[in-house]
This record gives C-alpha cells, sequence and structure tokens, in this order.
C-alpha cells in the first residue's frame, strides 16, 4: 500500500509539474497576473508530493517491503539501519528520486525566499524549474520507477554493494547532487533573464547567492567523494581523474568561472552575455555528467545498471536543453548591452582571465572524458586516456589561474596600475619565494616542481591574508561575502600545498609480511603484530594488527581488514588510516600468500598532506556558505539606482 | 600607459586568442601523446600493439596460471583463442580471480611478456570490463568463421 501511495503522488507531482512549467510562463507572455502568482503555491506543493513520495521509498526500505523490486535488489535484513536508509539512494532508481526530491527542494526554496522579486521575475524562474522538473519526473516514471513491484517476493534482499556501505556514502550522492541541482536554480535564472530580455544588475545579484550556495554543495560533494575514494577504494588514491569523477569536476569548474563572471556582471554590468553562457554550460555538464553515469556507457560503482533506453531519454533531454536555451540565447543576445569599460589591467581583465583559463580546463577534461567514448561508439577502436594527460593539462593551467588570483583580489574595478600592485604585493610575493626555497628542504628533496606548488599555495594564503588584515584595520562593517571569498582562496591554497606535498612526499610500499615482521618508512615502522577473524553484522574479515613504531616508541595500532561479505562471493579491502596534522599513515591489507609460513601481502603508505585536502575543501564550502549569506542578498527590494551606485563606490 | 580604447580592446583580444591557441596547442599535443590503446590478446600476438608505449590488454584470467613470488605475481591474460602472460608487481584488487575478466595496461616486452603497471578489474562480482569482453567476443567470432570454413 505504502509503494502505491509514493508512486501515486509521485504521478501527481509530475502532472503539477506540468502546471508550474506552462501556467506561469504563459502568464507572463498575457501578463495574467493570476497565472503567475500560481507560481509560488505550486511549487511548494509539488516538493510536499515528491517528499512523501520519497518518504514511502524510505518506509519501505526501512520496514524490508522486498516485494518492492529496487528494495529486493539493494536492500537485506541484516544490513544496519542506517545503511538501509542510505540504501535509498544506493541504486539507479532511487537516486534520481533523490535527484528529483533535491530540485523540487530546491524549486521550493526559491519560492520562499524570493520575496524581494518582481512576481513576472518569480515566474519565470519557477516556470523553468518546472519545465526541468517534468523532465526529469518523466524519466523515472517511464523508464526508472522505483516502486515497481516484484512476484514472486524473495525472503530476503540482494544487499547493497559492499563498497557503498560505508558513511562516506551516506552523504556524498546528497551533497553531490545539491550541487548538480542548485546549477539548475543558477540556469532558471539566466534562462528567466533571457526570456525577459533584462540581463540586468539586479539579476545577477539576485543569481549570485543560489549559484554561490550551489557551487558550496558541490564541492563539499567532490570532496566528500575523494575522501571515501581515498578510505574506502584501499588504494590510497584521491583522485583517479576516472570519468565520473571528471563528470562533477567539470560543472565544479564551470561553476566556479560562473560565480566569479556573475560578480563582474553585478558589479559593472559586463561580462553579461558570457555569464548567462556559463549559467547554460554548468547546468548542461551537470546533466551531461548524469547521462555519463546513469547511462551505462561508463561502468564503474556508480553505473548501477545498463538500459539503453535510459541512456537515450537522458541524451535526448540533455539536447532539448542545449538545444533550446541556445537558440534563446542566440535569440535574445544580440539585445544585450555593453557594460561599463575596462581596462587591459583591471579586477575585471583578471576575472576574465579566470573564466578563460577555467573554461579551457573544462574543455580539456571534456576531451579526455567523451574521446573514448565517441571513439568507442563509432566503432573506431579502443582506448583510454588516463591520468597523465589530465596531470599533464591540468597543471599548468592551474598555476597561472592561481598566480593571477592574489592580483584579481586587490586590482581595481576599471583601471588598476600594475605597479601599485607590485608595490602592494611585494611582500606576499617575496614571502611565498623564500618559503617555496626553504619549506621544501625542510620535508625531504627539493624539487622545482614542490617549490612551484609552495610557492603558488603561500602566494594565494598570504595574499589572502594581507587583504584580511589591511580590511580589518579600516572602519566599517565587513561582509560576508569579503570572509566567504577570502576564507574559500585560502581554503583554495590550503589544497594546493596538500596536493603539492602528497605528490612530493608520499611513499609506496607493497611488501609481504609474516607475523613480527616490520617495514620502515622513516621515521615509522610499521609491525604485523597479529592477525584476527572479526564477525561484522553482515560479513565475516581478517583482522591485521599493525603496529606503529616512532623511535622505538609504539604510536598507534592500524587495524586493516579484508571483509567477505555473506550478500557476494567480492572481498572488501578496508585499509586504516592515522590521521595527524601533517601526514597520514595507511595500510591495506592484501591477500594470503601460500608458504610455509603463514604470510600477507601489504601495502603501507606514508601519505604526507593528504589531511590538508579534507581541511581545504571545508574551508571552500564555508566561505562559499559566508558569501552566500550576506545580508546585502537580502534586502527587500533593490533599485537599479542603488545598484549603480553601489558599483561606482566600489569602484572607486 | 595611454592607450587608446581601441588599442585596448585589440590588445586584450590578441592576448586572449594567443592564450587560448597555446592552450589549445598544449593540450592537444598532451592528449595525443597520452591515448592508451586496447588490444585483445590475438591482436597482439599478431603484431598490431605497439612496442616501447603503453597500452591495454583484456581477456580472462586464464585458469591455475596466478603465480605469487613474494609480491610479485605474474598471470596469464587470454581471449580463449591467445594467450599472454603478464607480470605485475603489487597488490591485486579485490576483485581479481582465475576465470574472470581483467584488463592490465603496461609494456610489452621482447618475449612477448606484459609488465604491467596497472591491473583493473573492478567494482563488482558481476561486472565484466568491457574490454575484456570485447576480447572473448573478437575470439568466440574468429573462432565460429573458423569452424564454418572446413
Amino acid at each position: 500500500m505504502i509503494p502505491e501511495l509514493g508512486q501515486f503522488s509521485l504521478v501527481l507531482a509530475t502532472v503539477l509539474s506540468v502546471v508550474l512549467g506552462v501556467l506561469p510562463l504563459w502568464g507572463t507572455l498575457n501578463r495574467n497576473t493570476v497565472w503567475q502568482s500560481l507560481a509560488r503555491p505550486t511549487a511548494l506543493l509539488q516538493f510536499g508530493l515528491v517528499l512523501l513520495s520519497f518518504v514511502c521509498l524510505s518506509l519501505a526500505f526501512l520496514g524490508n517491503d522486498f516485494s518492492v523490486k529496487y528494495v529486493a535488489e539493494h536492500s537485506n535484513r541484516l544490513l544496519p539501519k542506517a545503511y538501509q536508509f542510505a540504501a535509498v539512494w544506493g541504486g539507479h532508481e532511487g537516486s534520481l528520486l533523490l535527484w528529483v526530491l533535491m530540485l523540487t527542494g530546491w524549486t521550493a526554496a526559491v519560492a520562499m525566499f524570493s520575496q524581494s522579486l518582481p512576481l513576472a521575475m518569480v515566474a519565470r524562474v519557477l516556470g523553468v524549474l518546472g519545465l526541468v522538473s517534468v523532465g526529469f519526473m518523466a524519466f523515472i516514471l517511464f523508464t526508472s520507477n522505483p516502486f515497481d513491484r516484484l512476484f514472486p517476493i524473495p525472503a530476503d534482499g540482494r544487499d547493497l554493494n559492499p563498497l557503498l556501505q560505508d558513511p562516506g556514502l551516506v552523504i556524498h550522492p546528497p551533497m553531490l547532487y545539491m550541487g548538480y541541482v542548485g546549477m539548475s536554480v543558477a540556469f532558471a535564472f539566466a534562462i528567466a533573464a533571457l526570456i525577459s530580455g533584462r540581463l540586468d544588475a539586479a539579476w545577477a545579484r539576485w543569481s549570485r547567492p543560489w549559484t554561490v550556495i550551489a557551487w558550496a554543495f558541490l564541492t563539499f560533494g567532490i570532496g566528500l567523494g575523494s575522501w571515501w575514494a581515498y578510505y574506502e577504494l584501499g588504494w590510497g588514491g584521491w583522485w583517479f581523474w576516472d570519468p565520473v569523477e571528471n563528470a562533477s569536476l567539470m560543472p565544479w569548474l564551470v561553476g566556479t568561472a560562473l560565480i566569479h563572471s556573475l560578480m563582474v556582471t553585478e558589479k559593472r554590468g559586463s561580462f553579461k552575455a558570457w555569464t548567462v553562457l556559463l549559467a547554460i554550460a554548468a547546468f548542461s555538464l551537470s546533466l551531461l555528467g548524469t547521462f555519463l553515469v546513469r547511462s551505462g556507457v561508463l561502468t564503474s560503482v556508480h553505473a548501477f545498471a545498463t538500459d539503453p533506453a535510459r541512456g537515450v531519454f537522458i541524451l535526448c533531454f540533455l539536447a532539448v536543453v542545449v538545444g533550446a536555451s541556445l537558440t534563446l540565447f542566440a535569440w535574445r543576445a544580440p539585445a544585450v548591452t555593453l557594460g561599463g569599460s575596462m581596462g587591459l589591467i583591471s579586477r575585471e581583465s583578471f576575472l576574465l582571465l579566470n573564466s578563460v583559463l577555467l573554461v579551457v580546463a573544462t574543455g580539456a577534461v571534456l576531451l579526455g572524458t567523451l574521446y573514448p567514448l565517441v571513439i568507442d561508439a563509432l566503432n573506431l577502436g579502443k582506448l583510454s586516456v588516463g591520468p597523465p594527460y589530465f596531470n599533464l593539462v591540468f597543471a599548468p593551467l592551474m598555476v597561472p589561474l592561481l598566480f593571477v588570483l592574489v592580483p584579481g583580489t586587490v586590482a581595481h574595478w576599471r583601471e588598476a596600475r600594475l605597479n601599485d600592485m607590485v608595490f602592494e604585493l611585494r611582500w606576499v610575493g617575496l614571502g611565498a619565494l623564500l618559503l617555496a626555497i626553504v619549506l621544501p628542504f625542510m620535508f625531504g628533496k627539493w624539487s622545482a616542481g614542490t617549490a612551484l606548488g609552495v610557492f603558488l599555495g603561500m602566494w594565494v594564503a598570504l595574499g589572502s591574508l594581507q587583504h584580511v588584515v589591511e580590511r580589518i584595520r579600516k572602519p566599517g562593517r565587513i561582509g560576508g561575502s569579503f570572509w566567504g571569498m577570502h576564507l574559500a582562496h585560502f581554503g583554495l591554497a590550503v589544497v594546493v600545498l596538500g596536493i603539492t606535498g602528497v605528490k612530493s612526499y608520499e611513499v609506496e610500499r607493497d611488501v609481504r609480511m609474516s607475523l613480527g615482521d616490520t617495514v620502515t618508512i622513516a621515521p615509522y615502522t610499521f609491525r604485523l603484530a597479529d592477525m584476527v577473524d572479526v564477525n561484522g553484522p553482515n560479513y565475516k574479515a581478517t583482522q591485521a594488527h599493525v603496529e606503529v613504531l616512532k623511535n622505538d616508541r609504539l604510536i598507534e595500532v592500524l587495524y586493516p581488514e579484508k571483509r567477505r561479505y555473506f550478500s557476494s562471493a567480492m572481498p572488501m579491502t578496508e585499509a586504516a588510516i592515522d590521521s595527524g596534522l601533517l601526514r597520514d599513515l595507511y595500510v591495506s591489507l592484501g591477500d594470503p600468500i601460500a608458504g610455509d609460513i603463514p604470510s600477507w601481502s601489504m601495502r603501507v603508505y606514508y601519505k604526507p598532506f593528504v589531511p590538508w585536502l579534507w581541511t581545504g575543501v571545508l574551508l571552500m564550502v564555508f566561505g562559499g556558505v559566508l558569501a552566500a549569506l550576506d545580508r546585502r542578498y537580502r534586502r527587500r527590494s533593490v533599485s537599479p539606482l542603488q545598484t549603480a551606485g553601489e558599483a561606482l563606490s566600489s569602484a572607486s | 600607459m595611454s592607450w587608446s580604447p581601441r588599442q585596448k580592446r585589440f590588445g586584450l583580444i590578441a592576448a586572449g586568442v594567443l592564450t587560448l591557441s597555446v592552450a589549445a596547442a598544449f593540450v592537444l599535443n598532451a592528449f595525443n601523446s597520452n591515448l592508451v590503446f586496447f588490444f585483445t590478446p590475438t591482436q597482439v600476438l599478431n603484431g598490431e600493439a605497439p612496442r616501447n608505449k603503453m597500452f591495454r590488454i583484456g581477456g580472462m584470467v586464464k585458469a591455475d596460471s596466478l603465480q605469487r613470488d613474494g609480491t610479485q605475481v605474474s598471470f596469464v591474460v587470454t581471449d580463449t583463442m591467445h594467450d599472454i602472460t603478464v607480470h605485475y608487481s603489487g597488490l591485486l584488487p579485490d576483485l581479481f580471480k582465475e576465470g574472470k575478466g581483467v584488463v592490465a595496461q603496461g609494456l610489452l616486452d621482447d618475449k612477448g611478456v606484459m609488465t604491467a603497471k596497472e591491473v583493473l578489474a573492478k567494482h563488482d562480482e558481476n561486472y565484466m570490463p568491457p574490454e575484456a569482453q570485447h576480447a572473448l567476443d573478437q575470439a568466440a567470432q574468429a573462432r565460429a568463421a573458423q569452424s564454418v570454413k572446413p
């Protein structure tokens, strides 16, 4: 009964999304304010219905209702309750329902927090979001219904993929989806502005907090995914340039360009067409990511099922979205006025460079991700593009990006003087240079690459610190967006330093160990002290006790495991990690090796600065949240005059 | 600097085009030299695979072919028609099993033995790497074609 209720409310929500996608937009065309004012209540009701549907599916999982096919395929009676709930989005159908829940949630949020917007604008934004919902809900109902029943009813379910039975999984997909779907809000604002023909500072101002918060979620989601891969896959890697990772990185890169470009549009009225294109691109890349991950053209932990109908549906949807929005753009863009003039050296020009570099990086990632798929689809052979390509391309693009970041934050709008900037940044530059020369020696071998990484990280970090200190000395309230920007930039610097550290100084040892054997990665010695069997709720495991000694003193015992889940023949490596301020010690247990005395293959890593990656990502996320919550976005109404005045005052 | 607006605009556009073309040239160059092609064991024995350049082979891990010597392992990848021996140093992935699909990436030496840098067997017990499946399908087709001939 409960699954049917869920299905029914999902159908109702679909009907409502059609209403939301048609009537308010139609109302803006014939100036019917009654139809326009339908948008808000419809959006809220739609969210309520999808939420009900989601709750129904969750109840089916928690109640072990294996008559529902999706539940039977992704859950099990022995599965701990928390994972039974997380299993709701552990497969294709449920994760799409979560996607739609997020989408309608964002729509409802826009409906609630848009009191300062003109009614027609609200109607357009919600209408566009409604149209996007129609596409996704039709996708669920026609190709991926999570409420389909199964007969005969199995006694027990097939269990969740053991790789996904992990706290990281419980929050990684929802956060990532919040980011992906959040880009649809930026997209809806851009399309609404195109429809109205009013691409102005007000539009950029409305759009900014939504885009920044979506960006923060996306950042968090990607960070969680990386963290999960690091400790769960047992390979000690945190970024594999896997197509699935690239699928989330591309909208992030474009989203980053978008939040910076929106700033120029708001403050100076320039870059309008470019900003709109970025908004369209960010959402299209989110859809492309969904297509890649869900269609089965890629095979990975994320590709749950291969059903050609699903791939075709998303591809068509993507084509419609991209085609329609670009057509609208081509029709409306000529009407877009140019903004104020900009100097060759000015904040605008630095931000333009930021955009160009990020877009080129996105293009490079896109090429490496799609090329093998296209070649395969055309039957021209099978090939792959590995991490060396991405590393080779990505790093040189990030170097100038990080370099211009600092002058970009101190440059004046319109026209900046190079001499002033060099003078202002002289200590930052010298300090970063000095640290780049000295610091690498302290951690081991000095190399030019390490020094460059340290220089860029310190350049950004010190640049932000100096700016913050100078600002605090001046009178006046400091807005959330100022803190947010510097926190996010500082976080980026921490990530850069972390990547530099781990890439320069990581040590990996593959060893064969018997009880009592040791392996040394100075100054740490790892000793295999014991090997025991442990029983988990739905698995059995072999657990190693590895003592870590530093200067002959025991500092930690690590417990890496090799698990065998009852529901599948598939073994699982559960790595053990000891995290410190400056390093991780990482041990993963391999297979037993036949011989006279029992021994096991083991992989031991010394991973310096890995915790900095996660810390940096968190700082960036907090920065984004702070910026989005800035008070000036929540003023009741904004007159164009006021905006122009602010642009002038910040330009001076 | 006293540049006229026109000069400024020209300068900006020129700088933009220059940056973009340098970046594009660089990206394409890196792309070209980092493509990793895939070959079936049959193709490798026919001499289609490159020497001195990494490539991937795929197929099944032949039954009873896995040998361990410390952390050194060697195994045979087969597409049921032909075999290639692979040497690898390090931990094998969780799902590596004899009789299951596998993809290995590495360099081929003069004796026709691959030294693998990477061994992939991914994520799900029922999952067959597409490359491995492709190799088996090719071999099956070749066999079918042969059996028709005589």
